[in-house]
C-alpha cells in the first residue's frame, strides 16, 4: 500500500510543472531503489522452484532431469549462459524455449500448444514462474553466453541485422530506440543495446517482475511487446527471430552481471 | 559461370576445405519471414523493407553512414512522394496539434482497422513548455515557429518552412534519408487535417509553441 501510495505522489510530482526534469528522475530511481527492498519476483521464484521439483504433464514427471546446457538438472549458472547451442534439438535456445523442449520431452505437454497460448495464462504463467526460478540460481554471475559452435556464431550475425531492421509502419528498428547513449522516450531512459554496458543493464535485468502489469516477464515477452511498440507483426513465442536477438544482446554483454529476476517499472 | 567464380577464389587462396560463410542478410529475411505472423491489423506484409528502409539497415549494420550519393537518392525519391496540401491551407487548429502529439495510439496489433492515430511526437522531442515528460531522440522543438523568425504563417516570408515543415512531417526521409522520424504522411500515419494541426502546433505564433 505504501509503495502504491508513493508511486501516486511521484505521479503527482512527475505532471507538476514546478518539478525540475532532473528531480522527478531522482524521484524515481528512489522509488525503484525503494521497490528492491520486497521485490514480489520472490514469490515467482518460489513457485519456480516447486514446478521444477513437482511431477506434472501427462508423463507425471519433474523437470529435474532437463538439460539446460550445463547438463542434466544443473541450474546454477545455466542462465547466464544462454542463448545456446543445443545438440538434440539441434537449436540455438533461449531459456523458455528450451523448457519448451523439457515439458515436451520430459513431461509430455505440448510445446507448441503452449507456445500459442497468450502470456501470463495456463502453462505460460508456469514458464513465468520456471524463468523466474531459474534465472535467481545465476544472480550475482556474469553473463558468459557460448559463441564457440557456428550455429551460436551464425544467430549473433542474424540477431545483429535483425536489431538494425527498420521495417513496419513507423521504419522503426530497434535501434532506433536503443543504438544511442543518454537517449530517452518520454521520462523513460533508454539503455544503447549496441554497446557492452547498455546490453549488460538492458537484456541483464529481464526476466523482471513488472510492477505496471503485476507479472513477471520473461525476455520473450518483453521482446514482444517492443515489436507491439515497433508497430510489427507478431513474433511467434520462441522464434528464431527472438532467440537470434537475445544472442546478439548477451553477448554484447558479456561480463555483465545478471540482476534478474529484477524489478521494473 | 557467376556461381562458380568465388569457389575458384578459394581454391586459389588455398582454402577449399573451409565452408563459405553463410549468407547473413538472406538468412536474416528467411528467419524473420518464419518467426512473425499476422496478428490484426499488423499482418507479415509490414517485414518488406522498400529502397529506403533497406539501405539504411545495412548501413547501421555496417557501422557506417550511407554514402553522400546513394543518401541524394533515396532523399529525392522519398521528396517525390510529398503530397502538398491540395487547398493550398497548411495550417489547421494547434490545439489538436497538441492533443495529436499527445497521443500514442495506433498501428499496433491491439489498434481497429481504421482508427485514428496519434503522432506520439512527445515520445521523441520537447515541444511545448508545459510538458515535462518528453523523450530525446529527436531535437526539441519548443520555439520551433519563432526560431525560425515565422510571424505570420500565412505570409510569403514564411513560406519556404511552412513547406519544408509540411514535406518533413509527410515524409522525414526527404531531407535525411535515414532519419528515425516516422513517414506520417507517406505511411498513412496521420492524414491531411492532422498533418494542418501538427503544423499549427509548430508555426502558429499563438500555440504555446512559440511563446
Amino acid at each position: 500500500m505504501t509503495k502504491i501510495l508513493a508511486m501516486a505522489a511521484l505521479v503527482g510530482l512527475a505532471a507538476s510543472a514546478a518539478w525540475a526534469q532532473k528531480t522527478t528522475e531522482e524521484g524515481i530511481a528512489e522509488y525503484r531503489a525503494m521497490l528492491q527492498d520486497g521485490n514480489p519476483a520472490e514469490l515467482f521464484e518460489a513457485k519456480g522452484e516447486d514446478l521444477w521439483k513437482k511431477p506434472r504433464g501427462p508423463k507425471n514427471a519433474s523437470l529435474e532431469k532437463c538439460d539446460l546446457g550445463k547438463g542434466a538438472g544443473v541450474v546454477k549458472g545455466a542462465f547466464v549462459e544462454l542463448p545456446r547451442y543445443f545438440p538434440d534439438t539441434k537449436r540455438v535456445q533461449d531459456l523458455e524455449s528450451r523448457l519448451l523442449t523439457c515439458m515436451e520431452t520430459l513431461q509430455g505437454f505440448n510445446a507448441a500448444e503452449i507456445a500459442n497460448t497468450p502470456f501470463g495464462k495456463g502453462e505460460q504463467a508456469n514458464l513465468e514462474g520456471l524463468v523466474a526460478w531459474i534465472s535467481s540460481e545465476s544472480r550475482g554471475m556474469k553473463f558468459n553466453l557460448p559463441q564457440s559452435r557456428t550455429e551460436e556464431k551464425t544467430m549473433y550475425e542474424v540477431g545483429k541485422r535483425l536489431f538494425f531492421a527498420r521495417a513496419g509502419t513507423h521504419d522503426f528498428a530497434c535501434a532506433s530506440c536503443h543504438g544511442t547513449d543518454n537517449k530517452r522516450i518520454r521520462l523513460q531512459d533508454l539503455p544503447n543495446l549496441t554497446k557492452p554496458s547498455g546490453a549488460a543493464s538492458g537484456f541483464g535485468s529481464w526476466p523482471a517482475y513488472r510492477v505496471s502489469s503485476g507479472e513477471l516477464w520473461g525476455m520473450q515477452r518483453r521482446l514482444n511487446d517492443c515489436y507491439r511498440q515497433q508497430r510489427f507483426p507478431y513474433p511467434r513465442f520462441g522464434s528464431d527471430a527472438t532467440i537470434a536477438l537475445a544472442v546478439y544482446m548477451g553477448v554484447t554483454g558479456k561480463g555483465g552481471e545478471s540482476v534478474a529476476p529484477a524489478i521494473k517499472r | 559461370m557467376k556461381f562458380l567464380l568465388p569457389a575458384a577464389a578459394f581454391l586459389l587462396a588455398g582454402c577449399a576445405s573451409a565452408p563459405a560463410a553463410p549468407d547473413y542478410d538472406q538468412l536474416t529475411v528467411a528467419i524473420m519471414k518464419a518467426s512473425f505472423r499476422d496478428q490484426g491489423i499488423a499482418r507479415t506484409d509490414r517485414l518488406a523493407q522498400d529502397d529506403t528502409n533497406r539501405a539504411c539497415s545495412a548501413a547501421d549494420v555496417a557501422g557506417k553512414p550511407l554514402d553522400e550519393a546513394t543518401a541524394r537518392a533515396l532523399e529525392a525519391a522519398n521528396l517525390k512522394t510529398v503530397k502538398m496540401p491540395l487547398d493550398g491551407k497548411f495550417l489547421g487548429d494547434w490545439k489538436e496539434g497538441e492533443k495529436i502529439a499527445q497521443d500514442g495510439r495506433g498501428m499496433t496489433w491491439n489498434d481497429k482497422a481504421g482508427a485514428l492515430s496519434g503522432g506520439n511526437c512527445y515520445n521523441c522531442h520537447q515541444i511545448s513548455k508545459q510538458e515535462l515528460s518528453f523523450g530525446t531522440i529527436g531535437p526539441s522543438l519548443y520555439h520551433y515557429g519563432k526560431t525560425r523568425g515565422v510571424t505570420d504563417p500565412d505570409s510569403p516570408a514564411a513560406r519556404a518552412v511552412v513547406e519544408y515543415t509540411w514535406r518533413k512531417i509527410w515524409n522525414a526521409k526527404s531531407y535525411n534519408a535515414c532519419s528515425d522520424m516516422p513517414r506520417f504522411g507517406h505511411a498513412g500515419i496521420l492524414n491531411e487535417q492532422q498533418i494542418r494541426d501538427v503544423m499549427a502546433l509548430l508555426l502558429d505564433p499563438k500555440s504555446p509553441v512559440n511563446q
